[in-house]
């Protein structure tokens, strides 16, 4: 064997190296070291990040088991600085009394999911990518449950846990079709082999692989337990999973569909069109009704996978990089305002939407946050939602689907409604009287993670060599 | 650097120093030196203009700059000016320093107000001076959305519903818009977005033209209160506060109008031709029911909102006429509007202030309590009904003339209706005149109240001058617009 062929894996193995000093430190650390497992995590992710934000080269490892090509390195890069940004955020929220004990098994975790998720950006091959999906959704439901005395979060966590097993199960019914069509499990294998063997045995293959990712992505209708997840979660692991799981996943699903059902995408762009216009329809429906903002950034998340989905349908190397671009906007967006609700959780237990009457009054700048973290959600220039939303309409446009983007477009203005609700509270309506939210400065891990978001926020759209150069980068192929 | 960034830059560097304001005095001191530069700026751009005019450049966009900011996409930062742009960023940079002075004493959060207001303008400037279809559209959404927080917070009434109501159908109508913009992109088979380019060298096929020309001009249309899509601008407007009435009335409204004319029509003059019946219709009735819902509401700024329907549909409905004289008309229009509207809700804002009622039924005998205001309203009605001498006149002159001149029955059936405007117009501003300025004084308290101070007198003044000066010397001002509609009506004759 080859040895050499694992240097290809730079990016998986650096995230190994980060895992195992973690571990080493959380097991054989001292109480003082142990203090600053925390900051080390960031320091040692950061640096992870760094060593690999140049794109890897196209290439493949292990017979085509493992692909690496510059966009899915991108992608890693794209969900290292989401990660990063969360690490950042959860640093005061590892040390109270409830989660302090089990700080080490946090950071694990998290770190495997990730492994997971670049298994499976990266792979050629469904063994692979099924244990991608595995290695991905397993620790989440024990990170889920992270905080033992909290009865919401467990509940969360075995929610999450079964529909993660049933979606596996669809997802691997439907791989044993595919491999009963096509007699081989490598990607590039099967794009050959199904070319020329049409059956309607693939429409189903491609409903399960479209099921199993949909409950991945909450697609309506996989969405049912996205709510009470989000809400049960602890609020650090719930951004985690809307941002890092939702992005990985988005890409994954594209990969599949371009390398293995490219050749004949009018079967599945008509199941996606459906896919879409119910997810983006009712999840913003249904977000326009929560009170709880946990439960109200899932049904929004919900909804922003249905843009997601957009760049998908495109089915083009414009779509492509105009998904990728959504995806790091949307991180930096959802982040800033999971971050603001996260402080402000930590500081006074509240999340509900009135409990925002009036903040801008005691936290001017958390709020003003906020306000940007919610415009940019809607797509308002010249916040960089309205730019990563007009390229994933351009690119939908592009090949033809005029309908779905005014269905899209038209729900935008729902979606600004309720978002809209949120500034509102904090800016205009009078606060409540005596449980007003106290002025507090929240801790440095999170200023200097909403300073990212911010800059992010403001930048990503003006500073056009991103999209650029996510173009270049896209042309070289998937 | 081309100076016209400058539109935009200045702003910018107003929120800047707005920013790091620490007391009222800083925050008037940073408005007033950037409206002030503002509008030198649009007075230089005037007069170099008319220079480079008078020594014989004939390009279609004078002062153009372009910079590549999208690749992938081909997107542009482009800017450029005609006649009819100049012409409204002259009319902005006017208003935009009477509000910041109409709004000297505003209260609370002064900062934050003007931080917005400047946001708003920036959104304005930038879009009358863009050339790619992109840019535009992106300072078309900059200048909305401030109007939620700007009516939300400092605004009076049912503010919170006003406010929604207006961001959420505006907002509507740039989703059609986005549409638009995006179906002209891939289908003029230039991949541009340069509206210049996409005129004279684009060739949107016909059946698309039917579905494009629809969605850009309602898009557009919305903001320009064409009905049915006008119900946004009476709430709108009577919650909102002073300075931003009349940036709204004034320069928003014109937005929508400005935008019907230089990418609707501009780039699609086979499907206006064809599909301009049907929204003539619309904005015919845009007029006629604007000025009748005008006459029978009681709240002052009521009044004036639906005035405002009416005459911005006068300005589409000129548009529509697709005639050279129409459409200078039209242009004169937006600004004669423009400027006596933001006439109005100043002195609105400046007699609710002190009545604290705006119910014509509550006031009265106002000539004798405040005379300075009293007279400056006489003017602001006068103009809006027309008597020669005043904007109004010329600008709705234009218009009939230019609608007439259409031979077929349709369209001068139509404009005789909507010439009944004018009358409809005179009864409501006189009614008003009548009643609140000439009648009993109905709350003896009111007796104590005083007239202006500088501020007020200095934001009123600034706009009666501009009002008279059109109405007074017509000439240069229907030449600079003339030219700027030229280009279109040429293509549209070739249409034809």
């Amino acid at each position: 064997m080859d040895y050499s062929q694992f240097l290809v894996m730079r990016g998986e193995i650096s995230l190994l190296v980060v895992f195992l000093l973690i571990f080493l430190i959380d097991t054989f650390g001292g109480q003082k070291s142990l203090k600053g497992l925390s900051v080390a995590a960031c320091v040692l992710f950061g640096l992870h990040t760094i060593w690999n934000i140049i794109p890897a080269e196209s290439a493949s490892a292990f017979g085509g088991m493992y692909q690496i090509s510059p966009i899915a390195s991108l992608v890693k890069t794209v969900l290292n600085i989401g990660t990063l940004i969360v690490l950042l955020q959860s640093i005061s929220w590892v040390d109270t009394p409830d989660v302090k004990l089990r700080r080490g098994e946090f950071y694990e975790l998290l770190l495997v999911t990730l492994f997971g998720m670049y298994l499976m950006v990266s792979s050629g091959h469904f063994l692979l990518f099924f244990i991608g999906l595995e290695t991905a959704s397993l620790p989440m439901a024990a990170l889920i449950a992270i905080n033992k005395k909290d009865t919401e979060s467990y509940e969360a966590g075995a929610k999450y846990l079964f529909t993660a097993v049933f979606s596996s199960a669809l997802f691997l019914l439907g791989l044993s079709f595919l491999y009963g069509v096509s007699g081989t499990l490598y990607f590039d294998d099967i794009a050959v082999n199904i070319a020329t063997n049409h059956t309607p045995l693939l429409i189903a293959t491609i409903a399960f692989v479209l099921a199993g990712m949909g409950f991945k992505l909450s697609l309506v209708p996989f969405h049912l337990w996205t709510a009470d997840v989000y809400q049960g979660a602890p609020t650090q692991v719930t951004s985690y999973l809307s941002v890092i799981s939702k992005g990985s996943a988005a890409f994954a699903l594209m990969l599949i569909l371009y390398k293995v059902f490219s050749l004949d995408p009018v079967v599945w762009q008509g199941i996606m069109w459906a896919l879409i216009v119910l997810t983006i329809t009712l999840g913003n429906l249904f977000a326009i009704r929560q009170k709880n903002l946990k439960r109200f950034l899932a049904f929004s998340s919900i909804s922003q996978a249905g843009y997601i989905m957009l760049g998908i349908i495109a089915g083009s190397a414009q779509g492509m990089t105009a998904l990728v671009y959504y995806v790091l906007v949307y991180i930096f967006s959802n982040l800033a305002a999971f971050g603001v609700i996260s402080s402000i959780e930590h500081h006074s237990g509240k999340v509900g939407m009135d409990d925002y009457n009036g903040l801008y009054k005691t936290n001017p700048k958390l709020s003003v946050v906020m306000m940007l973290a919610m415009f940019s959600l809607a797509g308002i220039p010249p916040f960089a939602g309205f730019f990563s939303k007009f390229f994933i309409f351009a690119s939908a446009i592009h090949s033809g689907f005029y309908i779905l983007v005014l269905i899209a477009l038209l729900n935008t203005i729902i979606s600004l409604y309720y978002y809209l609700l949120v500034v509102k509270a904090m800016f205009i309506n009078n606060e409540n009287e005596g449980c007003a939210i106290a002025s507090f400065r929240s801790d440095n891990g999170s200023r200097v993670s909403l300073i990212v978001c911010v800059a992010g926020i403001l930048l990503l759209g003006i500073a056009s060599c991103v999209y650029g150069y996510f173009t270049d980068l896209s042309l070289l192929g998937i | 650097m081309n100076f016209l960034s400058l539109f935009v830059l200045i702003p910018l560097l107003m929120m800047l120093g707005l920013w790091m304001s620490r007391d009222m005095k800083q925050i008037r001191t940073v408005a007033v030196i950037g409206s002030t530069l503002l509008l030198a700026l649009s007075v230089y751009t005037l007069v170099e203009f008319l220079a480079e005019r008078a020594a014989g450049n004939t390009a279609t966009m004078l002062f153009t700059d372009s910079r590549m900011w999208y690749e992938p996409l081909n997107i542009h930062y482009a800017v450029g000016v005609d006649g009819v742009s100049v012409a409204m960023l002259l009319l902005s940079s006017i208003i935009v320093f009477a509000g910041v002075f109409a709004s000297w004493k505003i209260d609370p959060l002064p900062k934050e107000f003007f931080l917005w207001f400047m946001l708003l303008s920036t959104g304005v400037f930038g879009f009358f001076i863009s050339v790619d279809l992109f840019t535009m559209f992106m300072f078309y959404e900059v200048a909305l959305i401030p109007m939620y927080l700007l009516i939300g917070v400092w605004g009076s009434g049912k503010k919170t519903y006003s406010a929604m109501k207006l961001t959420l159908m505006l907002m509507g109508g740039s989703a059609l818009l986005m549409i638009g913009i995006l179906g002209i992109y891939y289908q003029s088979g230039l991949h541009s977005m340069n509206v210049v380019e996409i005129a004279e060298n684009g060739h949107i096929p016909m059946n698309w033209q039917y579905f494009l020309f629809p969605m850009t001009f309602v898009g557009f249309g919305v903001l320009g209160a064409m009905f049915p899509f006008h119900t946004w601008s009476p709430d709108g407007h009577a919650s909102a506060p002073t300075a931003v009435s009349m940036l709204h009335a004034g320069v928003l409204m014109k937005l929508g109008g400005y935008g019907c004319f230089r990418v609707a029509i501009y780039l699609m003059p086979q499907a206006a031709t064809e599909l301009a019946w049907i929204f003539l219709i619309l904005t015919g009735i845009s007029v006629v029911y604007g000025a009748f819902s005008a006459c029978v509401q009681t709240d002052l700024k009521y009044i004036n909102a639906y005035s405002s329907v009416s005459h911005c549909g006068l300005v589409l409905f000129a548009i529509l006429m697709l005639n050279t004289t129409a459409m200078t008309g039209a242009v004169m229009q937006m600004l004669s509007h423009g400027l006596m509207t933001a006439l109005f809700f100043a002195l609105i804002g400046m007699i609710y202030g002190r009545t604290h009622t705006r119910d014509i039924r509550e006031m009265g005998g106002l000539m004798q309590i405040m005379p300075f205001l009293s007279v400056c309203y006489v003017i602001a009605g006068l103009a809006s009904l027309g008597l020669p001498g005043l904007s109004g006149f010329v600008a709705e002159m234009t218009i009939f003339v230019g609608s007439f001149e259409h031979a077929d029955i349709f369209r001068r059936v139509l404009t005789i209706v909507a010439c009944t405007s004018i009358v409809i117009t005179a009864v409501y501003i006189l009614r008003v005149v009548g009643k609140l300025l000439f009648g009993a004084v109905q709350n003896e308290h009111h007796r104590e109240l005083t007239d202006a101070e500088w501020w007020e007198r200095l934001s009123t003044i600034t706009l009666i001058v501009c009002v008279a000066a059109i109405g007074c010397f017509p000439h240069w001002i229907s030449d600079l617009i003339r030219e700027g509609v030229e280009p279109i009506t040429n293509l549209l004759s070739q249409a034809l």
